[in-house]
Order: C-alpha cells, then structure tokens, then sequence
C-alpha cells in the first residue's frame, strides 16, 4: 500500500513546489548579477534553439518511425506555411498515421 | 512629477499571448489528463490530484513524481523526490536566464511571482514575438496563464477517464515535440547559427544514452549554447 497521508503529501507538494520555483527564478535572478558581455551575449541567443535541439534529438533516437515522421512533418509544415497550428496538426496527423499502420 | 508611470504590461499583448498558445492547447490537455490518469491510478484522491497540478505545476516532474510514489514517506524518499525534481527542473535556469530581458522589464514584485508560472510555450513563444518587435510582457504572462489554466482543468477528465481515451494513439504525445520543431523553424537564421543546435542535440543524446534520467536537456542545452556562442565569432 502506497502512502497517502495528509501531511506527508503536504510536505510532498511543499518540497517539490520550492524546487521548481527555485529552478524557475534561480537563472533570472543569477544572470542579473553577471555583467552580460559581448560573448555571453551570444551564447544567450544560441541558447533557445540549443535547448530545442537538446530535447527533441533524444526522442528521435528512441521513439520509433512515429516520432520521426511526428517531427518531420509538422518541419515540413512549418517551411512550407509558416503557420503553428499547421505545423502541430501535421505532427500528429503523422504520428496517428503511422501508428494506425501498426508500428 | 505629474506624468502617470508607464505601464509595465497591457492586456493588448496578454490577448495576443493567450492566442498565440492556442496551437498548443490540445496537447497540453492531452498532457495534464496523462497526470491525472497516473494519479488516479496512484490511488490518489481528486482533490489531492488537482492540488498538486494547482500548485506545483511542472507537468514532467509531476508525472515522475506520482508515477514512482513511495511505498512510505522517509526523509529519504522525500530527498529523492526533491533530487529527481531539481534535475527535471533544472532546464528552468537556463530558460530563465534567457528570459532576463525581456521580464526585466516588469517590477521585481511583479516578475518574482510570476516566475513560478514560468514553462517552455511562453518562452519559446516569446523568441519570435521579440524577433517581430514585440517587448510587451504581458504577452509572455498570457501564455502562461493559458497553458496554466488547461493545465489544471485537464487533470481532473484525466482523472475520471483513466484509459478509456488513448492520447497515443492519436498523436496527441508528439503535440510538444512538433510544436518545438515549428518554434526551431521560426528561429531559423542561416547554418551558421545551427552549430549550436547541432552541438546540443549531439550531447543530449550522448547524455541520453549514457546518463539516462532527465541530464540530457540542461546538459544538452549548455555545450549548444556555448558553442553556439563560440562559433558566432
């Protein structure tokens, strides 16, 4: 039997809640206390698509034909009509496909 | 000494925000009801359930966290909880950091609070607004108010329905992934700006492979963004 009493839970929701808002407020309030030069600069522009890349090429690696051909069309998609909605609707019309074809 | 303060926000782009995050809304749905299958599973009550989408609101950590809940709350299982949530978490500073110039533009006694509503859609959202000469952010915290709103109101059909509705089987898992994949699209800027990209996805997947647990992000997303950085000079 798992635990579930009331105050344990609480203390559950309080740990976790300090955590994430420390995570969340932790980089905004640590870079305005840095001197942002020329080359930290930078690096804070690559950083966005740097983040993207590092969360998506896991999943390519091992979530199967769906996943690739997920993010291959909502890629095609976006190129072509620059458009979010139609990039995400592409995305899972891909996945849905192919998982309807059994892989 | 008469002049009214600028305001710091306007609701003109908190409107534009809001819709600017309604492409993601089917899946941030599709996600907040996986937690609350997962908890209802658990055996976790409703209440308890809802509450913890309310208040803590970090999807991932939230579904780690129930999904591998103790058999008994020690000081021990509870530090792992606080271990396994800082590592899920840990992407945060670095998007944080990144939204400095943009949310300095609040008081500190506005921002600090709204940092806790902080996740990925109002920030990768932001980029482009910026790009487009935007620098009102009241856009940033209408999104996050829209992905918190479903967030929390997702919980609880998740809850009731358990497994009846398979959000896998109608893609509605890859909603975030092709949604990042448009957002990579949008910034775009000629090969030379990719190597950090590419630098980033590498090691994500070498931390992946090797580390395993949720390293890869943060890991990822620091060597890109240096060597991005770096090969930008």
């Amino acid at each position: 039997m798992n635990s579930h009493d009331p105050l344990g839970y609480a203390v559950v929701i309080a740990v976790m809640t300090v955590v994430v808002y420390l995570s969340r407020a932790g980089g905004f309030w640590l870079i305005g206390r840095v001197r942002i030069g020329p080359r930290l600069r930078k690096m804070l522009d690559a950083l966005p698509g740097a983040i993207i890349a590092a969360t998506i090429a896991p999943l390519l690696v091992h979530g199967g034909v769906s996943a690739v051909a997920a993010v291959t069309a909502a890629l095609l998609a976006m190129v072509a009509l620059r458009n979010d909605f139609a990039a995400v609707a592409a995305g899972l019309v891909a996945a849905a496909l192919v998982r309807a074809t059994g892989f | 000494m008469n002049e009214s303060p600028k305001p710091r926000w306007t609701f003109a782009a908190f409107r534009e925000g809001v819709i600017a995050t309604f492409p993601l809304m089917p899946g941030l749905f599709a996600f907040g009801m996986a937690f609350g299958t997962v908890a209802a599973r658990q055996g976790f009550s409703l209440l308890d359930a809802v509450a913890m989408s309310a208040i803590v609101f970090s999807g991932v950590a939230q579904i780690i966290v129930v999904d591998a809940w103790p058999r008994e709350l020690t000081v021990a299982s509870v530090t792992a909880i606080a271990a396994v949530t800082a590592v899920i978490c840990s992407r945060f500073l670095l998007i944080g950091a990144a939204m400095r110039p943009l949310l300095s533009r609040l008081s500190p006694a506005q921002v600090y609070p709204f940092l806790h509503f902080l996740v990925e859609p109002p920030w990768l959202l932001s980029i482009r607004y910026q790009r487009e000469g935007g620098n009102d952010p009241g856009f940033v915290i209408g999104s996050a108010a829209t992905c918190y709103v479903t967030w929390v109101v997702s919980t609880a059909p998740g809850y009731w329905l358990g497994a009846a509705a398979d959000p896998h089987r109608f893609g509605l898992d890859m909603v975030i992934p092709a949604f990042f994949t448009a957002m990579l699209v949008s910034l775009w800027q000629g090969p030379r700006k990719a190597i950090g990209w590419a630098v980033g996805g590498a090691v994500a997947v070498a931390a992946d492979l090797t580390l395993g647990g949720f390293w890869y992000v943060v890991l990822g997303g620091l060597a890109g963004s240096i060597a991005g950085g770096l090969a930008d000079e």
